[in-house]
């Protein structure tokens, strides 16, 4: 099987885009990333395209009646936020099977307002409120005192990985806003579920990323010089667990899609330079440090605390910003996340650059549950 | 007559409210609702429906200051480990919305009672569950 290499990647800067459409939004980002390839739509050969909103209206082939009608195979993927790494995935399998050599993937979403999650009305009376609370910010903060239960995280230490997210972005051009946010500013913001403060919750934007995917061969004949290699690409759906009908499980799927990640790479987590995971809430970064293997159990709040997941620390996480302050539209969350780790590796990166980065993770979860995992490295 | 606000939660005529759960005979798995294969061990026709307790302990929770327009905030959503197995979520009650005053592994005990006089389209009262320290 040939190894997948990324050409070209982009994103759009991410915002509130009330005048434009979805299709639009995309095929700004499709043309972005053909752009940074040196390619045209009619070299793409197959097109996934991941968008959760409006997920039975066709995005793909809608972008496709903006940038170029080839009649190539387009398939539209939903699966919550993580879609778009589903999108960019099956893009890898398509090539992997040696059905194509270039490949294109997009991700797009565009978002309303308010809070996310289901009212619960189904038959009878809404539960919302009455038998707990549904909505995300409170089904992540459930997920995070459990943390706080097993090993005495405390509410600053949650939020201090918003204020890292929020210094991060300063630095990220694309990111929604660049704004320093200190501790206690985030610790005093409106209470929206504790511990989740308004500023530990993901930022409701507009957005799109875009790849395209080539063969080894594709990438030979194309030039290697910003090629990036993917070393693994893993899509897990959560494992039973026994509190899985009142809390949706964001670790078990995680843990078995890291550790499916690191053997198809054959790489272990000191070789990650750093990784872009998924911050759709303070609290459920803290987990995620345990889950990918980037401290042991129990160690998360240290990580935190001792600076080590900071630009310039051990691993540095969400350098983009994260979701918290870079956005999270979405379907494109999880192209966006491959765009942010490839720039770093391609040292294009600016004022936010890590170091010597060689090699990088992304992370997405898509309640219900879905995780997508990438291992990318420098070609 | 009040309907129940979940199918799990039984009104039988002659006796008290409960909660039901349906039990895996294989891997002991307990699961809310009805289902014909078991989730965890994948074995068909092993479910059977069981009474879950009334008692529990507190594993997790939040305190929702702002939830959907219309909805009553402060509220605590709470996770709970029913004795004898089962893991149910609902709103933990007679307790001040204030992490100081909620610990973990807290037991409680559950109460049925008048689902905060919420109705359906058709005029129908129901009943809910909720949690309560048992001091």
């Amino acid at each position: 099987m040939s190894d997948v290499f990324v050409l070209g990647v982009d994103m759009i800067k991410f915002g509130r885009f009330p005048d434009r459409t979805v299709p639009d939004l995309g095929a700004e980002a499709a043309l972005l990333a053909l752009d940074d390839a040196g390619l045209n739509i009619d070299d793409m050969e197959a097109f996934y395209c991941g968008n959760l909103g409006q997920a039975n209206a066709m995005v793909g082939q809608r972008i496709l009646q903006e940038i170029g009608q080839t009649g190539i195979p387009v398939v539209n993927c939903s699966n919550a936020c993580a879609t778009g790494a589903t999108a960019f995935r099956e893009a890898w399998t398509s090539i992997k099977a040696g059905l194509y050599d270039v490949v294109l993937a997009v991700g797009v979403e565009q978002m309303g307002s308010g809070l996310l999650g289901g009212a619960g009305a189904g038959k009878g009376i809404p539960k919302e409120g009455l038998l707990g609370s549904g909505t995300m910010p409170a089904v992540f903060a459930e997920a995070g005192m459990e943390h706080a239960r097993n090993y005495g995280t405390t509410f600053e230490q949650f939020a201090k990985i918003s204020v890292k997210n929020h210094h991060h972005s300063t630095m990220n051009p694309k990111a929604r806003y660049q704004i320093e946010t200190p501790l206690d500013e985030v610790m005093n913001a409106e209470m929206i579920s504790y511990p989740n403060t308004k500023l530990m919750c993901s930022v409701n934007v507009d957005g799109a990323a875009a790849a395209i995917l080539v063969s080894e061969k594709k990438a030979k004949e194309l030039g290697m010089a910003r090629a990036v290699k993917v070393r693994a690409s893993v899509l897990t759906s959560d494992p039973y667990q026994e509190r899985d009908l009142v809390m949706p499980d964001v670790n078990s799927c995680t843990r078995k899609a890291a550790k499916e990640a690191y053997e198809m790479a054959g790489l272990g987590a000191d070789d990650i330079d750093l990784v872009e995971l998924h911050d759709c809430f303070a609290t459920a970064e803290m987990l995620h440090y345990e889950n990918l293997g980037l401290c042991g159990d129990g160690e998360a709040g240290k990580m935190i605390d001792e600076g080590e997941v900071e630009l310039g620390g051990r691993v540095p996480v969400n350098v983009s910003g994260g979701l918290l302050s870079k956005g999270h539209p979405l379907g494109a969350t999880g192209i966006a996340n491959i765009y942010e780790v490839c720039t770093h590796l391609r040292g294009e990166a600016g004022e936010r650059q890590v170091e010597n980065a060689r090699i990088g993770m992304t992370h997405v979860i898509g309640l219900g549950s879905a995780c997508g995992i990438h291992i990318l490295e420098k070609a | 007559m009040a309907l129940p606000v979940v199918d799990y939660l039984k009104l039988p005529e002659n006796g008290d409210p409960f909660l039901e759960g349906h039990k895996c005979s294989n891997c002991g798995a307990i699961f809310l609702g009805e289902r014909k294969v078991c989730s965890s061990c994948f074995s068909r026709n092993t479910l059977e429906a069981v009474k879950l307790n009334n008692t529990g302990k507190l594993y997790s929770y939040s305190i929702v200051f702002r939830s959907f327009p219309g909805i009553d905030v402060p509220y605590i959503s709470a996770i709970v480990d029913l004795d004898g197995g089962g893991t149910i979520k609902g709103n933990l009650i007679d307790v001040e919305p204030d992490p100081e005053k909620i610990k973990f592994d807290m037991p409680v005990e559950i109460i049925f009672d008048d689902a905060l006089g919420r109705k359906d389209a058709d005029g129908n009262s129901y009943i809910s569950f909720f949690f309560k320290p048992i001091s």
